[in-house]
């Protein structure tokens, strides 16, 4: 029996997000404090109302103390989850599901990440202890997305020039919607020379392929779909949530051939279905989607349906998926604009969703969209978890 | 019973050093010839290994002795290590037999008492514009003992002499080695060497010999006791240590015809000398020293140092991979140390590790090791990764699918960036990947294969 979802039955009434970037002057805790803090003033709330936690964070801290000692939260539960880089999604999704139970009137979901205090390029895992033999001890994350460049060029016989074409344009048009944003860690455009001349990190991916490392934090509160006007009179529906671990058989399984991430098809059929969604590339207003590198963002417009198998690069190449092309993606500046906060993302997500359902969304309003499109990939290819949520201006005509 | 040499192999590292660098490097020193050079990723027990897969042929062994002046680790046996990669199971003997280039003489001579696996690897090391950094070189060779019936070539007579002098040595701990005056050690040999040579001769009834190899880390005596025979044969290889010996003697078999005689001489702190006689076997097998000799790329000298730790280098601003953990380590041996994966017995689908729950059929527990180690394959996407902790970096990753199932995600070996593609043949070799809160993390990697013999 697949998810039979939660469809209109929760809203998000409230949300806060900090701006993401090298915050060498403030600690986890300041970002907690700052994001929960905007979140609370933007729906008149008080801690007292919040009846439970949900905290994502991958490598900030462990534990619901993470959360609850920098607040001050007076004995309530409070709930640490940590999925790769689905990490803040799914501490939301966790957030929904308490409130759509019954179990809790209002919930909050807050993800935080404190990448600039280690000192290391790159996403660092904790270690666990092992035999040594696995690749991703030592394999980067750009390294293992890199990956697909090469599989999908051959794959579909495209010139890889045409490819080196198409990986620049992500970037250069996630770089042109983040300069419109002031929450956005980099906020300049950059011009394609630059990016495709760019340092090589690992394949054919320079420094420009890659989301950067940056701290930030962000918060929703969530109540019932009934009550949602008690607190603003333009709440965030949420029409589906699907988060999908999949086998991790694709590095041992030759039948994977390394052109798309068969968890991001799963979970999308599966939050579509949730959200009533049966053509996503004329339904889904706007996308904010997992590009942690440029290549991952291509694929993943396949995977999401908004193009055909083999059709995305031509699609990103025409403009598709610009600001002002038919299904604007990563309107906020995706990853490559904000960093990649692990725990913070998904949220982060959500929120430009809400800014642009509330028509705040100021340089990069979008004309009247009605359904947002959330995704994280965690992972790798072959081997990750995937979220993706459906989120509305509107409760559905029943 | 007596016992011959049933089977043997040869390995030297593909990477060079030109004298012609270091020279123009130090402002000092020759400029002619190169020397063999082990990668970053190898050592004395992973030459061995490839050596030793050699010898083998898919063959058990009931005993290995491991020889070298360069072992891996101390207190830890290193020999174990190899039986592990041999893929030869708990049950057998396997022992080290480390310090001097001696003991390379040693093996051959244990191994050839008892019947067994003599694998003699060696890294050599010298400090910077030394004649030991010049004059050194890399490499493995193994022999297996078995039946004189089924041998290509067996030992007719032995003799040894053993001497204390002060001519080389080195404290434990010590990068390199020192020595005495060079005359000094040439008129000490002499008469070791001499004497040693006479007595085997004798033993074995004969007054000449159809091939002869002499070695030694002393140059001189080495030479001058060369000069002595019209058939010595030079290897123009430089002293590989406890593996010298060995190699010299797997490019004579490689090379010889049934019913020659073989004279070898090992001249360190006295002279170990065997005379051996093929068989009509010889030549049904071949380690194609010289081939390996002639093959080869340059590198570097500051790469060579920076391999050899004799050059700290500024590496990526990522933490260093943990030590490999003891009990997952012993839990995983035959993966990690000889490639062995399941099959599941329903649906047939190899996993890499082996896995209880079949990924393709889901089937549970009914799986099959397997191992892939001799397994070629296809390399189906790769990368190269500027980013990742390595000695030498960047590493090349590569996907790569066996032939008959199996699919793993591994570093390739002795590769450049640009040799990389899909569709290249590999085949798979025994690494260290990195050594981490000093333990040594041994796994493996593909390392292409030639285009002519891959398609």
């Amino acid at each position: 029996m697949a998810s039979k979802g939660i469809r209109d039955r929760v809203a998000v009434v409230a949300m806060g997000c900090t701006t993401f970037g090298e915050h060498w002057d403030r600690s986890t805790d300041d970002l907690l404090v700052d994001a929960v803090t905007e979140c609370l003033a933007g729906g008149a709330l008080t801690p007292d109302e919040i009846d439970a936690y949900w905290l994502g964070t991958m490598t900030s801290g462990m534990s619901g103390l993470t959360l609850s000692r920098p607040l001050a939260i007076d004995h309530k539960p409070v709930t640490r989850v940590e999925n790769f880089c689905a990490t803040g999604s799914e501490a939301f999704r966790n957030a929904c599901y308490a409130v759509a139970s019954g179990a809790y009137d209002m919930a909050m979901a807050v993800g935080v990440e404190k990448l600039k205090d280690t000192g290391y390029s790159g996403l660092v895992r904790p270690p666990v202890a092992s035999d040594g033999t696995s690749a991703d001890l030592t394999l980067t994350a750009p390294a293992a997305f890199s990956l697909l460049d090469p599989a999908y060029c051959a794959k579909y016989g495209v010139d890889p020039a045409a490819m080196r074409e198409a990986m620049t344009h992500v970037a250069w048009k996630n770089h042109v919607n983040g300069a419109r944003n002031p929450r956005a860690q980099f906020r300049k455009a950059v011009p394609k020379e630059k990016i495709a001349g760019s340092p090589l990190v690992a394949g054919r991916l320079g420094i420009f392929d890659c989301s950067g490392v940056s701290d930030g934090a962000a918060a929703a509160v969530i109540v019932r779909a009934e009550d949602a006007h008690r607190y603003t009179d333009r709440p965030m529906y949420v029409k589906g949530l699907s988060l999908i671990a999949g086998p991790g058989s694709g590095p041992i399984d030759p039948g994977y051939d390394y052109t798309t991430f068969p968890e991001v098809v799963a979970s999308a059929a599966d939050a579509y279905a949730q959200a009533g969604i049966t053509d996503p590339a004329t339904q889904i207003s706007l996308a904010e989607v997992h590009d942690c590198f440029t290549p991952t963002e291509i694929v993943l417009m396949e995977d999401l349906g908004f193009s055909p198998r083999g059709e995305a690069w031509k699609h990103v190449l025409d403009g598709a998926f610009d600001l002002d092309g038919r299904l604007p993606v990563n309107p906020d500046g995706g990853l490559k604009s904000f960093g990649h906060p692990v725990g913070a993302s998904g949220l982060r997500m959500l929120f430009e969703c809400w800014l642009q359902f509330r028509g705040e969304a100021g340089e990069r309003q979008l004309d009247n969209p009605t359904l947002g499109l959330t995704h994280n990939l965690g992972g790798r290819p072959g081997a990750c978890v995937s979220f993706v949520s459906v989120v509305g201006k509107e409760l559905s005509a029943a | 019973m007596t016992l011959g040499i049933v089977g043997y192999g040869g390995y030297l590292p593909v990477h060079r050093l030109a004298m012609a660098d270091v020279a123009a490097t130090l402002g000092s020193g020759s400029a002619r010839g190169s020397r063999v050079v082990a990668s970053y990723d190898e050592d004395s027990t992973t030459m061995a290994v490839a050596a030793a897969r050699g010898a083998l042929a898919g063959r058990r062994t009931e005993a290995l002795w491991f020889a070298t002046t360069n072992p891996a680790y101390a207190e830890k046996t290193n020999a174990t290590a190899i039986h592990a990669a041999l893929g030869q199971g708990a049950l057998g003997f396997a022992v080290d037999m480390a310090g001097s280039p001696r003991s390379g003489a040693g093996a051959l001579r244990a191994a050839g008492a008892a019947g067994g696996l003599a694998v003699l690897g060696d890294v050599r090391v010298g400090l910077p514009g030394s004649a030991d950094e010049r004059d050194g070189a890399d490499g493995a060779a193994a022999f297996l003992f078995g039946p004189a019936a089924e041998a290509l070539a067996v030992p007719i007579a032995h003799s040894s002499t053993s001497g204390e002098f002060l001519d080389r040595w080195r404290a434990p701990g010590e990068p390199a080695a020192r020595s005495w005056e060079e005359r000094f050690a040439v008129e000490m040999y002499d008469p070791l060497i001499n004497e040693a040579v006479a007595a085997a001769l004798a033993e074995a009834g004969l007054s000449a010999v159809d091939h002869v190899v002499v070695s030694g880390p002393h140059t001189r005596a080495v030479s001058a006791a060369a000069a002595r025979h019209a058939a010595a044969e030079v290897l123009p290889l430089g002293h590989a240590g406890a593996a010298d010996l060995g190699l010299r003697l797997a490019d004579v078999l490689d090379r010889a015809t049934p019913g020659q005689t073989v004279l070898t001489v090992s001249a360190v702190d006295g002279a170990d000398v065997t005379v051996w006689r093929t068989t009509e076997r010889v030549g049904s097998t071949r380690a194609g020293v010289r081939a390996q000799l002639e093959a080869g790329r340059a590198i570097p000298y500051a790469t060579y140092l920076t391999w050899r730790g004799l050059l700290d280098r500024e590496g990526p601003r990522r933490p260093e991979p943990e030590r490999p953990a003891g009990p997952p380590a012993a839990r995983n041996t035959d993966w990690k140390f000889a490639f062995v994966g399941s099959r599941c017995d329903k649906c047939g689908f190899v996993h890499l590790p082996p896995a209880r729950v079949c990924a393709s059929c889901r089937t549970v527990g009914q799986m099959t090791a397997t191992s892939l180690a001799d397994a070629v394959g296809t390399v189906v996407t790769y990368t190269v990764d500027r980013l990742a902790f390595s000695p030498s970096p960047p590493t090349i990753n590569a996907v790569v699918d066996f032939d008959g199932g199996g699919r793993s995600l591994l570093e390739l070996a002795d590769a450049r960036p640009d040799e990389v593609a899909i569709g290249r043949r590999v085949r798979l070799t025994f690494r260290r990947m990195y050594t981490a809160g000093g333990v040594h993390n041994y796994f493996w990697k593909a390392r292409l294969m030639e285009v002519s013999d891959g398609q």
